[in-house]
């Protein structure tokens, strides 16, 4: 599957996995904080619209 | 102007705080360096413009922080920002008593420093000379970096981290003299692009330093 | 509409809540097309482009190694641009899209430096050389780092806001004349950038130049990158401006309890 890559096997695949890697990472990590602030911003958006 | 100058000395002469702390991390830092690196002085010799301009640079910046934190706690920045001199001034006096109590000592201590790490002859003149023209530089862009850090409750090791990036033209000119000087090579060059570095930073710097410390006083 | 008329639009967008409701509209358009440029261009290089006869197969890296050092500088770009536009004309959107996108720079600094260090040690035998480039990217590593650590510090946003901001102008003159300096104090291995003038001279150049075989899937490659960009320095604005609204509110909801 993969093509031969000769004797920079190593070169070009750990350059590949901890470059996805890394922006996978930032993805993730983006995407959690922006879930968890969207959370609690509705959360509290509700909270004082009951309160008044 | 004169007389906030002359406060400003007096008051760092009194407190002993930067001007001997300074020099004395200066001379461990030198004396730590054989100890680490080892004692072959032909290696030392090699090295020495270096460790001494990264040496008298680290000197610079442990002291930036008490450079407007005392002015700071006891409100007289405050009194300063409305007094009718104009801020970017205060800024400028600031950095230059900075420099008086820190940079000169430094400057001064260079080539006594220099004999302990076999600095060769020619070395001694282009290092006092580079570091002459580089501190003031470290001054006003210490100045800078201690307005922007001013409030902070933990601001010194920020400080390092804000400022040291902006050392560093200076510090690669700066130190390319003295090797130069030190092995003989033509100076010209990176001595006019430090001097360059320092005029800029000293004419320029403290707008922005003004600027951030009426940020920080709003 | 005339151009007067365009630029007021331009600046509707300031306002977080249209910038919120535009950039949630649009942003699903950015992802997609971002993930499918970077796998398209990925796969490509990957699969389907021969080996250079000096570097070997390690020229593949350069499908991330690129793109990456092209948007680490853009980013730096970008949050300049914002941090003016915000000492200017006081736009909080602006300020937190400059927050939002220095982790971004950040990471691709470090792929840029990962990758390069990567292929560097066949290339020239050595994981880390002090060239210029390496060099730069190194500096431009520490102002981001000074630049986010800035911001954590100071609690008060817009006093964040404007001291970043002025950090940022000083840092980016500072920056560049590193830039010279480090040219200066050592000529390097690295080549010149040889992808533009290849795009400028797709014939017959230097032997440096990258040709045509591997120009193309780097090209789709930078495109994903910079759409990938936009994608998370929207996603992460609105992170942003929705964390400052939550300050607002709790501080709104203590006064008034």
């Amino acid at each position: 599957m993969i093509p031969d890559l000769g004797k920079y096997t190593d070169t070009v695949l750990w350059s590949y996995a901890a470059s996805i890697g890394l922006l996978a990472a930032l993805i993730v990590f983006s995407v959690m904080r922006g879930r968890k602030t969207r959370a609690e911003m509705e959360k509290i958006e509700q909270r004082m619209s009951r309160n008044g | 102007m004169i007389a906030l100058l002359l406060r400003d000395l007096k008051l760092a002469l009194r407190a002993g705080g930067g001007f001997g702390l300074g020099l004395a991390f200066f001379l461990i830092v030198t004396v730590l360096v054989p100890f680490s690196v080892g004692p072959q002085s032909s290696l030392l010799s090699t090295i020495a413009p270096g460790v001494l301009w990264l040496g008298a640079l680290l000197a610079c910046l442990l002291s930036l922080d008490r450079l407007l934190a005392l002015d700071w706690e006891d409100g007289s920045l405050d009194l300063l920002a409305t007094a009718p001199l104009p801020l970017e001034t205060v800024v400028t006096v600031k950095a230059l008593a900075h420099w008086l109590t820190t940079g000169l000592p430094l400057v001064l201590a260079a080539p006594f420093l220099g004999v302990l790490l076999n600095l060769p002859v020619p070395g001694f003149l282009w290092l006092v000379v580079s570091l002459l023209l580089g501190t003031p530089a470290m001054s006003v862009i210490g100045t800078f970096g201690a307005a922007l850090t001013v409030g902070l409750k933990r601001g010194g090791l920020l400080l390092s981290l804000l400022v040291l990036p902006l050392y560093v033209p200076t510090l690669i000119f700066g130190a390319e003299v003295a090797r130069r000087g030190a092995t003989g090579m033509e100076t010209q060059t990176p001595l006019l692009m430090l001097a360059g570095i320092t005029a800029a930073t000293v004419a320029l710097l403290p707008f922005a330093s003004a600027a951030v410390l009426r940020i920080n006083l709003r | 509409m005339s151009i007067a008329a365009k630029a007021n639009a331009l600046w509707e967008y300031a306002n977080p809540r249209k910038f919120l409701a535009t950039s949630e509209r649009v942003m699903p358009f950015f992802w997609v097309t971002s993930i499918t440029c970077i796998v398209v261009g990925l796969v490509w290089g990957f699969f389907f482009t021969p080996d250079d006869f000096r570097q070997g197969s390690t020229v593949k890296i350069i499908y991330l190694h690129v793109p990456a050092a092209l948007m680490a500088i853009n980013c730096w770009l970008m949050m300049l641009a914002t941090s003016l536009v915000w000492l200017v004309r006081r736009h909080h959107v602006s300020a937190l899209a400059a927050r939002a996108a220095a982790p971004v720079g950040v990471v691709m600094t470090l792929i840029a430096l990962i990758t390069g260090a990567i292929w560097g040690q066949p290339m020239w035998g050595t994981w880390w050389e002090w060239d210029p480039r390496l060099t730069s990217f190194l500096i431009l590593f520490l102002f981001y780092l000074g630049y986010i650590a800035l911001w954590e510090a100071i609690e008060d946003s817009d006093t964040a806001a404007d001291l970043t901001s002025v950090l940022c102008l000083v840092g980016s003159v500072f920056a560049l004349l590193s830039r010279y300096a480090v040219n200066f104090w050592n000529q390097g291995l690295h080549q010149g950038a040889s992808v533009m003038r290849a795009a400028a001279v797709t014939g017959a150049d230097t032997e440096e130049k990258v040709s045509n075989v591997y120009f193309f899937p780097l090209l789709v490659c930078i495109i994903g990158f910079v759409f990938l960009f936009i994608a998370l320095v929207l996603y992460r604005t609105g992170t942003e401006i929705r964390a400052r609204r939550i300050k607002a509110l709790l501080a709104r909801e203590r006064v008034s309890g």
